[in-house]
């Protein structure tokens, strides 16, 4: 457990000075960990789990907004698991339940319990048909059809610096549209 | 969109860099100032004899408590914008302008006065002091919640509180140049209310502003 979080805390290091490989391989590491996480949590609220995708993409692009927040020199999952809480007493409230959201779902997930996603997230591709044209162009050309940036700019005339902005502000606008829906 | 998509596109964003909060604050609160600032000369101007009033340890005292706060709250604003953070270790450096407070009152107890304790306290000014330091914070307040949005505070309401203290002890260190009344009975009095006033306003806007 130890190890695995020693782990994520380099690997995020990495990310922030610029490795993209690294940034990668953390979002997957983390993944199924949220995700049983928020599995647990909807269980223990009597809701059905397989809305568990839909938290656990809430709370990777709250990781991804917010990693300026993260102070490089302490460890990363004390970080992420109050990000990860913060969502799912979020995602739970809006479900219209009282929450019992323990940190420890977090901390206690093992290593080898990698459950696979059970049901299709809607709520992120819903809100997705909601942004401004060009954030949503961009954001189905890299996420959807998984086109590069570079290809993405030459696809819709634009710069590459461009397409860079718009696909943050979609990334942003999609949060936004998430948390105040 | 599948979580593996997401992960793929939010690595495609990794390039991007959010300035860090300190710098975000910094910069709302400078863009906000001149507003505060403009009222501040258009409806009160600093007093007249303030060449005067500055050897009297009791105006600069003032400005030592607002500039206390003021600066307290900034650095349990910053720390308050992670989402791992709680009031419960930083907390207490909002006890530094109290303290400050409380050392002045009983330095002015200790010695000889004119007027009586409740002239003191309640002063000429305590309308302008209730009306201008809540006018004057809240372009600031508006600022700081502003700069404030970068973080991830676990707690939107007490961020958004701490703001409003922030706020109230800038507007407040302005306020006290224009002030006639120096006793700390004074300060410790509609300082304070006026401070609290803006920190419920900060409280209230913060739980949705401040909300990640």
């Amino acid at each position: 457990m130890r190890e695995r979080e020693d782990e994520w805390t380099d690997l995020m290091r990495s990310a922030i000075s610029g490795d993209d490989a690294a940034y990668h391989r953390l979002l997957k590491a983390i993944t199924p960990v949220l995700r049983a996480a928020a599995r647990r949590g909807l269980a223990r609220a009597g809701q059905p789990v397989d809305q568990s995708e839909d938290i656990v993409q809430d709370i990777l692009l709250a990781v991804h907004l917010k990693r300026q927040t993260w102070d490089t020199s302490a460890p990363f999952a004390p970080w992420l698991f109050a990000i990860a809480r913060n969502k799912l007493i979020d995602a739970l409230r809006r479900r219209g339940r009282r929450i019992f959201v323990n940190i420890d779902d977090f901390a206690e997930t093992l290593p080898g319990e990698t459950p696979e996603p059970t049901a299709s997230p809607g709520e992120v591709t819903a809100q997705l048909q909601g942004l401004p044209a060009r954030q949503r162009d961009v954001l189905q050309s890299i996420a959807v059809d998984s086109t590069s940036i570079k290809d993405t700019a030459a696809k819709f005339a634009m710069t590459e610096g461009a397409v860079r902005v718009a696909l943050h502000r979609g990334l942003a606008s999609l949060t936004a549209k998430l948390r105040d829906r | 969109m599948d979580t593996d998509q997401l992960i793929r596109t939010l690595t495609a964003d990794n390039a991007y860099r959010a300035r860090p909060i300190g710098l975000a604050l910094m910069l709302a609160l400078l863009a906000a100032a001149p507003v505060s600032l403009l009222i501040f000369f258009a409806e009160l101007g600093v007093r007249p004899d303030v060449m005067t009033a500055m050897h009297n340890p009791f105006f600069d005292l003032k400005f030592a408590v607002t500039l206390a706060l003021a600066a307290s709250a900034i650095a349990v604003s910053l720390h308050l914008s992670r989402p791992e953070a709680s009031l419960r270790s930083f907390g207490w450096w909002l006890l530094i302008p109290a303290g400050i407070l409380v050392a002045a009152i009983s330095g002015e107890m200790m010695m000889p006065q004119r007027t009586p304790m409740m002239t003191r306290l309640i002063g000429k000014n305590s309308v302008a002091c209730m009306t201008a330091i809540p006018a004057m914070s809240l372009p600031l307040l508006v600022g700081a919640l502003y700069g404030l949005r970068q973080g991830a505070p676990a707690r939107p309401a007490v961020a958004g509180a701490v703001a409003g203290l922030l706020s109230a002890g800038l507007a407040a260190t302005v306020y006290a140049s224009h002030c006639t009344d120096d006793s700390p009975l004074f300060v410790a009095t509609w300082y304070t209310l006026a401070t609290a006033i803006v920190a419920s306003v900060g409280a209230l806007m913060g739980a949705r502003a401040l909300r990640y």
